[in-house]
């Protein structure tokens, strides 16, 4: 039974408890209701009798997942692909931000930013169509392979190639959005610190040096974290609208494998390779999380 | 050491700095500025090429050259794409699904983060905790399919827009943005009798105008951009959605479009890569005008939420 006291503080916030309901109502609908829906992973789903009726099979989806061919082979490419871009992709913001940074002439400045973050605005469907015929073997890259006296390359043929391609043109899309955040970071340190510096003498390669990439560092650091949670994420939406099925090899990823286990209804296997992705995801994120606390000394993570 | 320094006349700092300047920082400068003027044109590039492409001949599409303007121009590809009744059915649905898809978000993050604003909710940190735990853990696609499936709202617009409607990220920087007005707003209203509802609608959205703006933007531009849920939950194609079928003309290589258009006679004047590039610049163009109105919101957008994703 409830006390009184708390259903008269039910009664005193009805109208907030009321405004409040639809989210709550949400939440546990779209997110939870599908989180209890991971069950299916344990079990061998028939449509007829519900997720509730059909029967368990314990681990047996996890144990077909692993002996198969695909799914290691996706887990494979995900972890190269994922790296790849952080090793080349994850200071090209960095680089651009503090060169913008170095940027006198304001026009100029506002006018590269503006057109380094245009191309995320638009969906992969949009971008991929364009590189499918940027990259294609009559389009104009091949065309200046050709004249500097190449043979034309299978950019999307060649699983290695396709490659990188992804990291490329995943570069040419991200870079100039995070690079806002970057310079948002920037516009956040104090400036007497650069007039006490160079009062103190020191250059603008010295200033660099000691204020701006020391004043870097906490977002360096989230965006590290968020980057290392989100490893098994190697570009869904990017590598679905780019690929074709001679560069599986390469390029089958986890969310693309998952896609092709559920269109072939197989709902069971598709959930088992979503969920051990999510429950890896949890652990590297609160792991990432930890390290950077203890790194840091308690400085800068994000919770 | 700086207290040596500060005494230095003004003028004797500014001629050291542009002293300084005159050396190897010039050298610098100049090498900056010819890079990032590069990384801008590479950005531009593939769209001033699609552009180009869709405004070219058969014979100019096939030459070769970077394809920064088209010599022989010919408008048929965009006839052929205008004359398509599945552009004009994803047009019309993808318009449908942002601005209703857009008018709900605004509406539901406002009125779930307004009573969290408010500590004397009761349960409050129960319920952020609800909130925030879906930023780091999901039940993926599968068991999300099943549950729009089991709803019954394959082939209409709410498979479009309800899983999608409420986000932790939003709800947060609206709920951070109301806890900032100062609480004798509420409190006053409280006294004159209005209610949790009225505050919320005349005195908390006015004054959030900003936050709101920005956060009706990047709802817009997703709705506008999405494409995963359409593939998954339309497979009637009157329902369907502009990028769906852009994904099937440009990926898997359709020309079912140009049998559409019934003008195969004129052969001349495009080629299944223009009617490609057509569709693309068709369906970025609204972006691309809405652009630099939408760019002060973009700034304000990254620094609200820091990282979306």
């Amino acid at each position: 039974m409830m006390s009184s006291a708390s259903i008269q503080r039910y009664v005193r916030h009805r109208e907030l408890l009321f405004l409040i309901l639809p989210c709550v109502a949400y939440f546990l609908l779209f997110h939870y209701v599908p989180m209890g829906g991971l069950v299916v992973a344990f079990k061998d789903l028939i449509m007829t009798q519900g997720i509730l009726h059909s029967p368990w099979v314990g681990l047996l989806n996890f144990e077909r997942l692993f002996a198969s061919e695909d799914f290691p082979r996706a887990l494979w490419n995900t972890l190269v692909i994922s790296l790849l871009r952080l090793a080349f992709g994850f200071f090209a913001p960095i680089v651009l931000a503090l060169m913008l940074n170095e940027v006198r002439i304001t026009w100029f400045k506002r006018g590269v930013q503006t057109l380094t973050y245009l191309p995320y605005f638009f969906s992969w469907v949009v971008l991929g169509g364009i590189f499918l015929m940027l990259l294609g073997g009559d389009g104009p890259i091949n065309s200046l392979v050709r004249s500097a006296g190449h043979s034309p390359i299978s950019f999307l043929g060649d699983p290695t190639w396709f490659i990188v391609v992804l990291v490329v043109t995943g570069i040419w899309q991200g870079t100039g959005y995070a690079a806002v955040i970057y310079l948002a970071a920037l516009a956040g340190i104090d400036g007497h610190l650069y007039e006490a510096a160079s009062l103190d003498g020191a250059g603008r390669w010295n200033q660099m040096r000691h204020i701006t990439l020391p004043g870097l560092v906490p977002t360096i650091v989230v965006l590290l974290i968020l980057s290392l949670g989100g490893i098994l994420n190697a570009g869904f939406d990017q590598i679905y609208n780019m690929y074709n099925p001679i560069v599986y090899t390469s390029s089958d990823i986890i969310d693309t494998y998952v896609l092709r286990r559920m269109i072939d209804m197989d709902y069971s296997l598709a959930t088992a390779a979503g969920l051990f992705k999510s429950v890896v995801s949890l652990v590297l994120v609160i792991g990432a999380n930890w390290l950077a606390r203890r790194a840091t000394k308690g400085e800068h993570s994000i919770w | 050491m700086v207290a040596e320094r500060v005494d230095l006349p003004r003028h004797a700092v500014k001629s050291r700095r542009r002293m300084r300047r005159s050396g190897g920082e010039m050298v610098f400068d100049g090498f900056n500025l010819l890079l990032l003027g590069f990384a801008g044109l590479l950005a531009l590039y593939p769209f001033v090429y699609t552009l180009s492409l869709s405004f070219s001949t058969a014979s100019e599409a096939r030459r070769d050259t970077l394809h920064l303007y088209p010599t022989q121009v010919s408008t048929m590809a965009y006839q052929i794409v205008l004359s398509s009744p599945e552009i004009v059915t994803g047009l019309t649905n993808t318009l449908v699904r942002t601005v209703l898809g857009t008018l709900l978000t605004v509406f539901l993050t406002c009125i779930a983060a307004y009573p969290l604003a408010h500590k004397e909710l009761p349960h409050r940190s129960l319920i952020l905790f609800i909130i925030l735990f879906t930023m780091i853990f999901s039940g993926g696609i599968v068991p999300g399919y099943l549950l729009v499936r089991s709803l019954g709202m394959i082939n209409t617009v709410w498979a479009l827009i309800l899983p999608t409607a409420l986000s932790a990220f939003n709800i947060i920087i609206v709920k951070n943005f109301f806890q900032q007005l100062p609480e004798s707003l509420h409190e006053a209203a409280r006294v004159e009798g209005a209610s949790e509802w009225a505050i919320l609608f005349r005195i908390y959205m006015p004054l959030s105008r900003p936050v709101l703006a920005t956060i009706t933007l990047w709802t817009a531009v997703g709705h506008w951009n999405q494409w995963f849920d359409a593939l998954l939950y339309i497979t009637d194609d009157r329902k369907q959605v502009l990028q769906c079928f852009l994904q099937r003309i440009v990926i898997e290589n359709s020309t079912q479009l140009i049998d559409m258009g019934k003008m195969s006679q004129d052969i001349a004047s495009y080629t299944p890569e223009t009617v490609k590039a057509a569709t693309v610049v068709i369906i970025i163009l609204p972006m691309l005008l809405l652009y630099p109105f939408l760019q002060r919101y973009i700034v304000s957008g990254v620094l609200l939420g820091g990282v979306k994703e």
